[in-house]
């Protein structure tokens, strides 16, 4: 079976005033139709890189490797030169949730306008048909009084529903495949909750899949069949989300469990994950967690393994150095 | 002297609305009839429905939001600011005493300025160091606070992660030695490790400096952890209002429940507690007479009596504040 969208082997490096920065390390993710692929991790770690390497919208300083293939329906997105090819992509089959959606709204141009004409690059209608199906997708993200809000400014938006309308803006283009980076970290929890379920309707019916970037891991639960956990630039552990939430198996993702506040004991400390994150101008050789594990060797023979993910169980894939070093 | 450092008196603020330019203007209320009191030294949650009016609150109090009734005074040491009358020589002094820190730690910072020219900037702006010397040593000295090394300030942000960078905008917000703080879902755009790194050291920051927070945040794990007090917001409203613990182990409004009921958890098995609120959610443009929280809520009375009720805050324990209707309907 082919997969609808596989990425294999992505590095991605910027060239910056200071030297070259690896953002992405040899990573390698597949999702089908109809399914939910989420990308937790710290922050830097390159989710956002991912998605928009996706979408071929990272700057100009990005430099990929020459192996790396990111396929979307059998077409590799880095091959795309021209325009028309990058169309197929940005206008049609794939669409984007920022995780800025203040940056995503031009700010002279009212959200409805901006709405409709996304609309129609995606697919033949006129103007007033794309107005209706704006106007009720913003209702259906929980907008009130949509009619007036879609005659609005972003500013005049709340936080909350500027991220919504950016919801109801990628929905209503019915997608391929959605890329969703940190989509609902603005909304309070009960409208979090509706959105979420009106998300995973339209996936439902529309077929579509779609990669979920959040580093709340309650969300992650809640939306994903199956989850990657990143961190500085690989994907350290994945599999099944049930699976990874109960029983995670490497440090990384194990502290970041640990690290989530506990509702029912306000008592209980916040737990960081101790250390600084490597500036990734500096990113650790070998096992990159090494510098932060409190499982790591002493005589750092870490500083010397490749990674690459190994199945420990089916489904459940770990990091060879996690397979290793995780056990003591 | 008083014990508070921000008193908040019947504050509403109101926007236009004008769908085209023919039609008439309306007013959107986003605060609508508010009074709090933030205490010295102390960490206040504000938390609620999104589009309830939070940052308008927030920068009500900053002074960047124009108040329509009601009003807002900085109780400073030696002297108040009346943020309804405030003009802009005060508003100069104003802005070293209260500071905001922004959501997004990426967005924020400039790409072309190193950290520590980032972090100088508002000593600059507001002329509050005479040399360059007292400059470097002012910026220094916070950024040490704040665990940044001499290193990191010869850098430019992109070099940094999203945690680092987030203190450096603290830094910033905290190198005019400010007295109050409005954080502005600060953390949220940030994994849960580095979130509980950036709230530790902001717990530790307002022992050391003596700093007041006005936390918003939606996270409610969160604000349970770090703040004392927690107001909750509904549609321009403060319905509930109690110290953090008392309000999490003892909710009293029906929003307040639902909302505490809807935090995700991370346990697949746990996911059908939550109680659902049905129905339109209400809008600022057009809000429901009377409770403004009726059109959702599960108790509301068949009769629709709610229509009529005047909101108010009543105190049913002490420092526990609840809505009237949250205390006669419930
Ligand atoms: N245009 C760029 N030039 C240089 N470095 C960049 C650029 N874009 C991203 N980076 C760097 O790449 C790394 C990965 O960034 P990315 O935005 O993917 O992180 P993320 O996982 O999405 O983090 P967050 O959770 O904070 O959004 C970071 O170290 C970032 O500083
Ligand atoms: N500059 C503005 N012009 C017009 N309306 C505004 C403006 N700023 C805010 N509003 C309106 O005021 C109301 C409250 O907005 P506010 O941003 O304070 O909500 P919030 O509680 O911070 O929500 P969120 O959690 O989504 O950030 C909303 O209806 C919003 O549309
Ligand atoms: S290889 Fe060693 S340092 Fe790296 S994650 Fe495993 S135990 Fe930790
Ligand atoms: S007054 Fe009635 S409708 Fe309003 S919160 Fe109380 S019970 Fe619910
Ligand atoms: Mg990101
Ligand atoms: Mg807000």
């Amino acid at each position: 079976m082919t997969h609808l969208l596989e990425i294999n082997n992505l590095d991605v490096k910027f060239d910056t005033d200071e030297g070259r920065i690896t953002a992405i390390d040899n990573v390698s993710l597949t999702l089908d139709q109809g399914k939910v692929l989420g990308i937790v991790g710290e922050s830097g770690s390159g989710k956002s890189v991912t998605a928009k390497s996706i979408m071929q919208l990272n700057p100009g300083n990005t430099i990929y490797n020459d192996n790396a293939e990111i396929i979307i329906d059998d077409e590799d997105v880095l091959k795309f030169t021209s325009k028309n090819d990058l169309k197929k992509i940005r206008g049609g089959k794939v669409s984007m949730i920022f995780q800025e959606p203040m940056a995503s709204f031009a700010p002279a141009i009212k959200i409805g306008s901006q709405m409709v004409e996304q609309l129609m690059i995606h697919k033949p209608m006129d103007k007033k048909e794309a107005k209706n199906i704006s106007i009720d997708m913003l209702n259906r993200v929980g907008i009130a009084d949509a009619e007036k809000r879609f005659n609005q400014y972003a500013f005049e938006l709340s936080g909350g529903m500027r991220q919504r309308a950016m919801i109801a803006m990628a929905l209503s283009t019915m997608p391929k495949l959605l890329l969703a980076d940190e989509p609902t970290t603005a909304l309070d929890v009960t409208i979090q909750a509706q959105v979420i379920n009106l998300m995973k309707d339209i996936i439902k019916e529309y077929n579509m899949g779609v990669i979920f970037i959040t580093h709340d891991l309650g969300v992650i639960a809640q939306v994903a069949d199956d989850v990657a956990v990143m961190y500085l630039g690989s994907v350290v552990e994945q599999g099944p989300v049930n699976e990874i939430l109960k029983n995670p198996m490497h440090p990384y993702t194990k502290g970041l469990i640990n690290a989530l506040p506990d509702i029912n004991n306000l008592d209980a400390p916040l737990t960081p994950i101790p250390g600084n994150i490597p500036s990734p101008l500096d990113r650790p050789s070998g096992c990159v967690f090494r510098t932060r594990c409190p499982h790591a060797s002493k005589e750092g023979k870490e500083e010397n393994i490749e990674m690459g993910l190994v199945e420990v169980k089916p489904g459940h894939w770990l990091d060879k150095c996690g397979v290793d070093c995780g056990k003591i | 002297m008083s014990e508070n450092i921000v008193s908040v008196n019947n504050l509403s603020v109101s926007f236009d609305y004008q769908e085209n330019f023919l039609s008439k203007k309306q007013k959107i209320k986003a605060v609508n009839n508010i009074n709090i009191k933030i205490k010295k030294g102390s960490f206040f949650g504000l938390v609620g429905e999104s589009g309830s009016g939070k940052t308008t609150l927030g920068r009500a109090i900053l002074g960047a939001n124009k108040i329509s009734t009601g009003n807002v005074i900085f109780h400073d040491d030696e002297r108040d600011f009346d943020l309804t009358t405030i003009n802009s020589k005060e508003m100069k002094e104003y802005r070293k005493k209260a500071q905001l820190i922004f959501q997004d730690p990426y967005a924020a910072l400039s790409p072309r300025m190193t950290v520590r020219d980032i972090i100088a900037e508002p000593l600059e702006v507001m002329k509050i160091t005479n040399s360059r010397e007292e400059t470097d040593a002012r910026v220094r000295d916070i950024a040490a606070k704040c665990r940044l090394n001499l290193e990191h300030l010869r850098r430019f942000p992109h070099a940094f992660s999203g945690g680092q960078r987030q203190r450096i905008s603290i830094a910033r917000a905290l190198v005019s030695n400010p007295k109050f703080i409005v954080a502005d879902e600060s953390v949220a755009a940030l994994d849960v490790s580095i979130q509980a790194d950036i709230l530790n050291l902001l717990k530790q920051l307002q022992h050391e400096l003596n700093l007041t927070y006005l936390f918003i945040s939606h996270d409610l794990s969160v604000v349970a952890h770090v703040c004392d007090i927690v107001a909750v917001m509904y549609l321009g409203h403060i319905v509930e209002m109690a110290p953090s613990r008392e309000l999490f182990s003892n909710p009293k409004h029906p929003y307040t429940k639902a909302l505490l009921s809807s935090i995700p958890s991370i346990d697949p098995e746990n996911k059908s507690k939550a109680i659902e609120l049905e129905g339109e959610i209400p809008s600022a443009m057009n809000p429901p007479s009377g409770c403004v929280f009726r059109t959702r809520c599960p108790h509301a009375s068949p009769d629709g009596k709610e229509g009529n009720i005047e909101m108010r805050l009543e105190e049913v324990e002490p420092d526990h504040w609840v809505d009237r209707c949250g205390v006669s309907c419930g």
